[in-house]
C-alpha cells in the first residue's frame, strides 16, 4: 500500500485498504511511540489556517512533533498574505517550496480541493467549510476500531446539527462504505442531513436510514451515539440558533436507556450538548476520541510522506 | 397551416418542446442574426402533440451542451441542398463547464475569481441537478 505523495481532500480518496494501512500503522505507533519518534525529522508540516481552530491545530502539530518533524504556517488569514488577496493557487505554490506536507483549513467549501491542483506536495484537508474534515474521520473510525473491534456492523446514531455538520458528513459517508452499519439520524427539521448526502446514501450507497426529532425514542438501540454541536455562526439569525440549541442534550438520565457498551463520540469542543456527568461514564468516548486523533494524524503524514514503514 | 420555405444549407433544431423555442432561439442569439432564421411555434406534430421548430438558413456552431440542458428531447438536423444529411439527437449532458456558477455562497468557486468549476450530473429523471467538483452541492439547473 503506497500512499506517498498522495492527497487527502475526502476520505474518498482512499480506498478502504488504504484507510486500513493507515489504522494498522497508527496503532504499531500507539504499541511503540519511541520507535517512531523520529521518523519525520528534517521534514516540515505546512500549516495554512485560514480561519482559527485551535484544536485541530494543535493535534496536527503534536502529530509531526511527536514524529519529530517541524511545523510552519499561520493560524490567522487576517495577518496572513490571505489578508492582502492572493489566491489560494500562489499561496499553495510557494508553500510547496516550503514545506514537505501541507494542512490547509479554510472556511470556504472546496478550497482544499483547488489548492491541490497547483500543489507539488501532498494536501491535507483540515476543514472546509461545512463539507469535509478527512482527518475528523480517520480520528472517529481509528477510534470505533480500538474500541468496538469493528467499524462494520455497527448501528450508529448521529445528533444535532446534521446540515452543517462536517464531521457527520465526513463520517457517514465514509461509514456508508463499510458493510452492515445503519444510521439513525436525530436532528431538528431545519438541521437535517443535506439532500445531496441523503440521495448517495440511499440510492448508491443503499444504506439503511432513519430520521427523527427524538433521542430517546432510538438511543436504546444505538452501538454508537455520535453527537455534534449545534454551531452559532451557521445561523442566518439569533432566534434560530436560542429556539433550537438546548434540544439536543445529552444527560446521564437519558444514557440510563443506552446500551452497556455503547460509545459516546464527539468531535470536540462541545458546548452544552452532553452534560458534564456523562463523562463520568465508561461509555463516554470523546477524549479518547482526542487522543486517537494525534495518532491517526501521525499515521496519515507519515505514509504521505513515505517514512515509517521500517520502524 | 401556415407555409415556410424549406431550408437549402443550414441547421433545422426540430422536437423543440412547445414553449422553448423562444428561449433556444436567445440563447443562440438569433435575434442578431444577418442571415435568414425562423422560429415556428406551435407546430402540430404527429407524434408529440405541438412543438416548436426553429429553421437557420446557415451553418453556425451549435452548443450542444448548452442546447441538452435547456430541453433534452430536441433533435438537430444538418441541410444540404434542402435534404437531411445528419440528424443529431440532443442529451442531457454528463458534465457542464462554464454554463452557470455554483449556487452555494459558501463554494470557493464564488470567493476567489478565475475558478471554473467542473459540474457532473447526478439526477437525470424529473430534475436535472449537477454535483459542484469544489463543493459537491446539487445545483438543479434550469436556463
Ligand atoms: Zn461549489
Amino acid at each position: 500500500m503506497n500512499l506517498k505523495g498522495r492527497h487527502l481532500i475526502d476520505p474518498g480518496d482512499f480506498s478502504l485498504l488504504e484507510l486500513e494501512s493507515i489504522f494498522r500503522l497508527a496503532e504499531k505507533i500507539i504499541e511503540n511511540k519511541d520507535e517512531y519518534s523520529q521518523i519525520c525529522k528534517e521534514k516540515i508540516l505546512g500549516t495554512l489556517f485560514y480561519e482559527p481552530s485551535t484544536r485541530t491545530r494543535l493535534s496536527f502539530e503534536a502529530a509531526m512533533l511527536r514524529m519529530g518533524g517541524k511545523v510552519l504556517g499561520f493560524s490567522d488569514a487576517n495577518v496572513s498574505s490571505a489578508a492582502k488577496g492572493e489566491n489560494i493557487a500562489d499561496t499553495i505554490r510557494v508553500l510547496s517550496a516550503y514545506a514537505d506536507v501541507v494542512v490547509i483549513r479554510h472556511p470556504k467549501e472546496g478550497a482544499p480541493r483547488l489548492a491541490s491542483k497547483y500543489s507539488n506536495i501532498p494536501v491535507i484537508n483540515g476543514g472546509d467549510g461545512g463539507h469535509q474534515h478527512p482527518t475528523q474521520t480517520l480520528t472517529d473510525l481509528l477510534t470505533i476500531k480500538k474500541l468496538k473491534g469493528s467499524i462494520s456492523g455497527n448501528t450508529v446514531g448521529f445528533c444535532g446539527d446534521l446540515k452543517f455538520g462536517r464531521t457527520v458528513h465526513s463520517l457517514i459517508k465514509t461509514l456508508s462504505r463499510y458493510p452492515d452499519n445503519k444510521f439513525i439520524l436525530v436532528s431538528p427539521e431545519e438541521l437535517r442531513l443535506p439532500d445531496h448526502l441523503r440521495h448517495m446514501l440511499k440510492n448508491i450507497a443503499q444504506v439503511e436510514i432513519i430520521e427523527t426529532e427524538d433521542l430517546e425514542t432510538v438511543i436504546g438501540s444505538l452501538d454508537i451515539l455520535y453527537m455534534t454541536r449545534i454551531q452559532k455562526e451557521r445561523f442566518f439569525n439569533e432566534a434560530d440558533y436560542v429556539r433550537l440549541k438546548d434540544s439536543y442534550i445529552l444527560t446521564r438520565n437519558k444514557l440510563s436507556e443506552a446500551k452497556e457498551d455503547m460509545l459516546v463520540m464527539h468531535p470536540l469542543p462541545r458546548v452544552n450538548e452532553i452534560s458534564y456527568d456523562v463523562d463520568e461514564d465508561d461509555r463516554a468516548a470523546y477524549f479518547k476520541q482526542a487522543e486517537f486523533g494525534v495518532y491517526a494524524r501521525m499515521a496519515l503524514i507519515a505514509a504521505q510522506l513515505g517514512v515509517g514503514n521500517n520502524a | 397551416m401556415l407555409k415556410v420555405e424549406s431550408i437549402h444549407y443550414g441547421i433545422v433544431i426540430d422536437h423543440i418542446t412547445q414553449g422553448k423555442g423562444k428561449k433556444i432561439f436567445d440563447k443562440l442569439n438569433l435575434g442578431e442574426a444577418d442571415f435568414p432564421v425562423v422560429l415556428l411555434r406551435n407546430v402540430v406534430s404527429s407524434k408529440f402533440g405541438k412543438k416548436d421548430i426553429i429553421k437557420i438558413e446557415n451553418r453556425i456552431d451549435i452548443d450542444m451542451t448548452m442546447l441538452g440542458l435547456i430541453d433534452p428531447n430536441v433533435t438537430i438536423n444538418i441541410v444540404e441542398d434542402e435534404k437531411t444529411i445528419k440528424k443529431m439527437k440532443v442529451e442531457i449532458p454528463k458534465e457542464v463547464q462554464g454554463l452557470f456558477k455554483c449556487k452555494n455562497p459558501r463554494c470557493i468557486s464564488n470567493a476567489e475569481d478565475n475558478i471554473n468549476p467542473l459540474f457532473t450530473l447526478v439526477k437525470a429523471n424529473g430534475t436535472i441537478e449537477y454535483s459542484c467538483e469544489y463543493c459537491e452541492e446539487l445545483t438543479s439547473y434550469t436556463l
